[in-house]
């Protein structure tokens, strides 16, 4: 690793920990058996982050589509829509690579030093619309049209999905309660699984859980072509050392199609760049 | 894609997205999002 990839992994480490830690903030929460009912919480964060983690400040919009969604009032909310779209439109998949904590959990995760996995194109490439399957599905479908007899939906990607809520929630939640502990049954232990399973993976896959299963990153993904936040390559000065392709995190190649929507604008491909051709 | 064609899908989308958030907060959105998020999920911890 050169000193300028040194210098900019430290700085997106440092810019990630004190993300997660202000999404998180509230101290209190991990404490006292209770999560933060400020009014904060009305306003939606840009990345995953589960409203019921004991620290959270503020809504998961992923969560927050899927609770107005399956309520009785609305069969879609324009609000967090709108609000991602805003997001998306200014910053694309720079809040995965910069702000998102569970994208800071699996790059952690990956630093642990094992022989690291290559998914053959084959796999990867179909595997990737996954996570647009999710999207539509878990989170856009079935809390509108799955409903019980009071017309209420569940959140179906919240429940029996999503691992940043079993890691953030589910994980301090039981820890310091034993009421809940009490109440934990199969869907806890498959959430579990779940966990575990995208934990194990994110150790010998880089971020494996934004490459195949984010709804949202499957959501920003559309936005990465125009959003305000670009990254471009200067044909003049690549040599075609592949240093970018090497160090992708979302194994892409990088030189041939950088604003695609699986570029999590991480900058490691910038700061890698013997030649500075990517700014 | 050229640039005023990303020009313009940015101004829309950005439009879009105030647009969609004035109508969420019209329609008592934001309400709702306050009154889930203040309780704790016990779908999403895991309990069901």
């Amino acid at each position: 690793m050169s000193e300028n990839e040194k210098k900019h992994s430290r700085l997106r480490l440092v810019i990630q920990l004190a993300s997660a830690a202000l999404l998180n903030g509230y101290a209190a929460g991990f404490t006292g058996k209770k999560i933060f009912t400020g009014g904060s919480k009305a306003v939606c964060v840009p990345v995953l982050n589960c409203y019921s983690c004991p620290g959270a400040l503020g809504s998961c919009p992923i969560g927050a589509l899927q609770a107005v969604a399956g309520g009785r009032r609305h069969s879609v909310s324009f609000y967090v829509l709108g609000s991602l779209m805003l997001f998306g439109t200014l910053l694309g998949r720079l809040l995965c690579g910069f702000i998102c904590p569970f994208g800071l959990v699996q790059d952690l995760l990956y630093k642990i030093p094992v022989k690291k996995l290559t998914v053959p194109k084959k796999l990867d490439k179909p595997l990737r619309w996954l996570k647009h399957l999710i999207l539509l599905l878990f989170v856009l479908l079935l809390p509108v049209l799955a409903v019980n007899k009071y017309g209420v939906g569940e959140p179906w990607f919240c429940k029996y999905i999503c691992p940043a809520g079993t890691l953030q929630g589910g994980v301090p939640h039981l820890l310091f309660n034993e009421q809940l502990r009490r109440l934990a049954g199969v869907l806890f232990s498959v959430k579990m699984g779940i966990l575990i399973g995208v934990a194990a993976a994110s150790v010998f896959i880089s971020r494996f859980f934004c490459r195949y299963l984010c709804p949202l990153g499957a959501f920003y993904s559309l936005f990465n072509r125009f959003a305000l936040y670009q990254l471009s390559v200067d044909k003049q000065k690549c040599t075609h050392c592949g240093k970018c392709d090497k160090v992708c995190p979302m194994a892409l190649e990088v030189k041939d199609n950088i604003n695609c929507g699986e570029c999590i604008r991480c900058g490691k491909c910038k700061a890698a760049c013997p030649e500075k051709a990517i700014s | 894609m050229n640039t005023k064609a990303k020009n313009i899908l940015r101004c829309c989308c950005l439009a879009a997205g105030v647009g969609f958030i004035g109508l969420g907060l019209y329609r008592g959105e934001a309400g709702e999002v306050l009154d889930k998020a203040v309780r704790i999920c016990l779908e999403c911890i895991g309990i069901g």
